[in-house]
């Protein structure tokens, strides 16, 4: 191992632009940096804040949330309210000291392999500059951990009903 | 990995996983260390319920699959999670194998190290730990995966063609000969598309209205065949199976059922008009017209922007002189709603607009024509009759230069070649040399002539005389600089193959401009729910194996739609088109991915937040009882109210919280830190 900081990012991708684009940069043989591991969503708008919430409590450094671009979602417009999710995660998160550099949302057609790359390798280095994620939460006020339980169902009511409002 | 977590719950592992990690030959092997991630897998996940793990040259072989069914038999695995290649590939493969072993299919994960790993990755070590990760992460998920079955949806017998060129007429023809209906929705006033506006078709030079009128007769006449000219859709609803179409039938101001087709009308208009669309730009046509002679349907339409009547409320010529008074100023848009199950686009492509290359003088230097004008120019029922003639109608030209790759295969333009272009321009040589004697230069970058029979006509036009030029043009110009050169249309051109640069004079230039995608694809794929390539064609679903199936079940594409090509390839694409259709016609029904969203109503708290994020409107609220329900025919399995619910009533299969965060937990190496049971928490 090197000694730069090598981030974990989870990226969600939605089955039918955005993770056609990462098969398309594979068939291209396009490079990036191995940083991201892809989760398969149906699509952008089954991207639950919990999601992110979970993956940035359990060790990763950034979450890139992918899909199709807006007008072109396989659902009609369901990556609209990914969008609005988005915007409410990151400003949740700015909440909690997390810079919003941590969450990127990235639209990405089936066609566009070398742009996902692309942003990929941006994102790799936006959060290698930003070093390792301290996630604040892990810990209830008397410094004991939160259970798995606990911290999910605390989770789940900060972000849901706030996409009420939205 | 950072230990400032607290470890997952020991557990006993539900499951018994095999786990098999594919070399693709070298394509995986040759940057992911397979034997390694294999160890790993068994050491490291065995607490996790993996209880084989191997790794194989070719997973997907059927030595590969074997291997899997015998582990399902003999070792009793209760789940599969296979290291291959990307899921659009082979998961249906792997499951399949499974499926034959006993095994309940979606218990099957097939997680990509191929088009996500090796392929994009170079450094091995990297490569191999997120192999590694990524396989922990289908180890995860798949734990939780439940048995599944397919859905099972009718299929509705009707099916919708849109675009009446030779791609959809052929599609339409074998569909309504094989017993089913159809319904055959084209824009124009005519079906027919660019093939009707030919003289002779390559390479046998048949001429194109003989071949195409009577398919084109077939289709307007056919007993299964409802013809909508004059028209688009406008609206999709539904899916597979069970389309619901919307179409705008515009306005002809003519009434079919009245309308004998006999032209008076057409004859009595006092309107000319230049006609762009079918004449290219070279000749008229009247404010109310039939847009050819050979058009299907025969009747005319009356163009609103140009009608005496409708511009300045007098003349109603047309009416006057209708034999059948089928004339309806007063007509107004229909829309009609059909049922199908399957629907085809054959939208054809739009020509490259020769402006563009404004070095080539196309708009500023009369003799300088474009494709089109030139099919026009030397089809005999064109405006000139087929006499291939200068702009002033007249003179024949002594020499003519015809320009290859116009606007194609130009970094400027588009990078792709247009396929048709070499040969379209070798019979554009032939037929200039047969019908004028003209001295004929074809200027090329390369010639691509790889069809059946294509070589032999460019050997052909070579045994013709027609001169050669290899090198792209750069300018084609009026200004005289040497004598012989006044009044000429001049081509200045480095020949590659003498190295050297020339000047030549012509009368007359014609310029294979390249196929362009529609130029409203983007917002047709839209209303289809498909997608453009980068270029603007139609994707399919896969460019070599499923060709004229795209992505969005149900859809089907073809001819040059989905990219430029030839009358063979259009016609062969109609017909692979019309027999997917006919192929799930006939079973009668589809088995769809069990992909749905259901709510657990006694959990459901009736707060309604998932109530309009349907753009399905598979929602439904119960007053009476206040919860919320989810139609499972209508939920496409988006999954976007199952992210909403903050009450987590509502689950989606194949993709539920649960899954998704156990996926979570195993990319980032959660699974790792878990103790085993009995080895007490960390
Ligand atoms: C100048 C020239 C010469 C050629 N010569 C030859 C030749 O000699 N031999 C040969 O093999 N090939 C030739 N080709 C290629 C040939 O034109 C194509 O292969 C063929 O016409 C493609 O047919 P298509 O049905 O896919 O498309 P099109 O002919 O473009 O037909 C598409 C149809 O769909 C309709 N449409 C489009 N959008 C919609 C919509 N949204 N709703 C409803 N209707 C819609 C259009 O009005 C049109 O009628 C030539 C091409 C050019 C440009
Ligand atoms: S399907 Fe890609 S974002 Fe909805």
């Amino acid at each position: 191992m090197s000694d730069t900081f090598e981030p974990v990012i989870i990226g969600f991708t939605c089955n039918w632009c955005s993770y056609r684009a990462a098969d398309l940069a594979g068939t291209a043989r396009v490079k990036y940096p191995p940083n991201v591991r892809l989760i398969r969503l149906m699509c952008s708008g089954r991207l639950d804040p919990t999601f992110v919430l979970h993956a940035l409590a359990n060790g990763a450094d950034a979450v890139m949330i992918t899909g199709c671009h807006p007008g072109e979602c396989h659902y009609i417009e369901q990556n609209y309210k990914a969008l609005r999710r988005f915007l409410l995660l990151r400003r949740t998160l700015a909440g909690m000291g997390i810079e919003p550099q941590r969450v990127q949302l990235v639209w990405a057609s089936a066609a566009e392999g070398a742009r996902l790359a692309e942003e990929i390798a941006r994102i790799v280095e936006e959060v290698r500059a930003l070093g390792p994620l301290h996630w604040p939460t892990s810990t209830d006020l008397y410094g004991k951990p939160f259970s798995e339980e606990e911290a999910f169902s605390v989770t789940k009511e900060t972000s849901a009903p706030a996409e009420v409002n939205a | 990995m950072s230990n400032r977590f607290i470890p997952l719950e020991p557990m006993q592992p539900r499951e018994r996983i095999g786990v098999y990690v594919c070399h693709c030959g070298s394509n995986i092997a040759g940057t992911v260390d397979v034997a390694e991630v294999r160890d790993w897998a068994e050491k490291r996940l065995a607490h996790r319920g993996v209880v084989v793990a191997r790794d194989y040259k070719f997973m997907c072989s059927s030595l590969g699959q074997e291997l899997i069914a015998k582990d399902i038999k003999e070792q009793g695995l209760t789940r599969v999670v296979v290291a291959a290649c990307s899921p659009h590939l082979h998961e249906q493969t792997f499951r399949k194998a499974c499926q034959m072993a006993g095994l309940n299919p979606y218990l099957c994960e097939l997680v990509s190290i191929r088009e996500q790993v090796s392929w994009v990755h170079t450094d091995k070590h990297a490569a191999t730990d997120k192999a590694k990760a990524i396989l922990s992460g289908g180890v995860e998920r798949v734990m939780r995966h439940t048995p599944l079955e397919p859905l099972h949806v009718p299929i509705h017998p009707a099916t919708l063609v849109v675009g009446g060129g030779i791609a959809g007429i052929q599609a339409a023809l074998e569909i309504a000969d094989a017993g089913f209906p159809v319904y055959l929705v084209e824009r124009e006033p005519s079906i027919g598309g660019h093939m009707a506006q030919f003289d002779k078709t390559f390479p046998t030079l048949d001429c194109a209205a003989c071949i195409l009128t009577p398919r084109m007769v077939s289709a307007g006449n056919h007993p299964n065949i409802t013809l909508l000219t004059w028209s688009e859709v406008t609206r999709v609803d539904g899916y597979v199976g069970n389309f619901t179409v919307t179409i705008r039938k515009k306005a002809r101001y003519v009434k079919e059922e009245l309308c004998t087709g006999c032209g008076v009308c057409q004859e009595k208009c006092p309107k000319r008009v230049v006609d762009e669309q079918y004449e290219a730009g070279l000749g008229f046509r009247k404010a109310c017209y039939i847009p050819f002679p050979q058009a299907v349907p025969k009747y005319p339409v009356i163009d609103t922007e140009n009608c005496v009547f409708f511009a300045k409320g007098t003349c109603k010529a047309c009416q006057k002189f209708c034999p059948t008074n089928a004339i309806d100023y007063d007509q107004k848009d229909e829309y009609l709603s059909v049922q199908v199950g399957n629907i085809i686009l054959a939208t054809g492509y739009d020509l490259f607009d020769a402006r563009r290359v404004s070095q080539y003088g196309y708009g500023r230097l009369a003799n300088v024509f474009t494709s089109l004008e030139f099919e026009r120019l030397s089809n005999s029922a064109g405006p000139t009759n087929g006499n291939i003639v200068l702009r002033d109608g007249v003179t024949t030209p002594k020499t003519v230069g015809i320009i290859h790759c116009v606007g194609s295969r130009d970094r400027n333009f588009n990078n792709y070649c247009s396929a048709i272009c070499c040969m379209q321009s070798l019979k554009f040589a032939h037929l200039v040399k047969e019908r004028t004697g003209a001295t004929v230069y074809n200027f090329y970058i390369d010639i691509r002539t790889t069809a059946k029979a294509y070589d032999e006509f460019y050997q052909r036009v070579l045994e013709e005389g027609t001169l050669f030029v290899r090198g792209k043009v750069a300018e084609v110009t009026d200004a005289a600089r040497k004598p012989g050169e006044e009044g000429k249309i001049i081509i200045q051109v480095e020949d590659t193959l003498v190295g050297k640069q020339r000047r030549i004079p012509v009368d007359m230039v014609i310029l294979a401009n390249g196929l362009e995608p529609r130029r409203d694809a983007k917002e047709v794929a839209k209303i289809f729910g498909i997608s453009c390539s980068a270029d603007g064609w139609l994707i399919e679903k896969h460019p070599k194996l499923d060709p004229v199936a795209t992505m969005t079940e149900g859809i089907y594409i073809a001819g040059c739609a989905t990219g430029p090509k030839d009358i063979p390839s259009t016609v062969a694409q109609g017909a692979a088109a019309a027999a997917s259709v006919l192929g799930r016609i006939q079973q009668g029904e589809i088995a769809l991915e069990p992909v749905r969203a259901s709510v657990l109503e006694e959990r459901c708290s009736g707060c309604r937040i998932c109530n309009n994020l349907c753009p399905f409107n598979a929602i439904t609220f119960h007053e009476d009882r206040m919860v919320t329900s989810i139609n499972a025919a209508l939920c496409q399995g988006c999954g976007t109210c199952v992210a909403a619910c903050p009450a987590g009533a509502i689950t989606g299969t194949a993709f539920s919280n649960e899954q998704i965060i156990g996926q979570i937990e195993g990319l980032l190496m959660r699974n790792l830190e878990t103790a085993p049971v009995g080895a007490g928490q960390a």
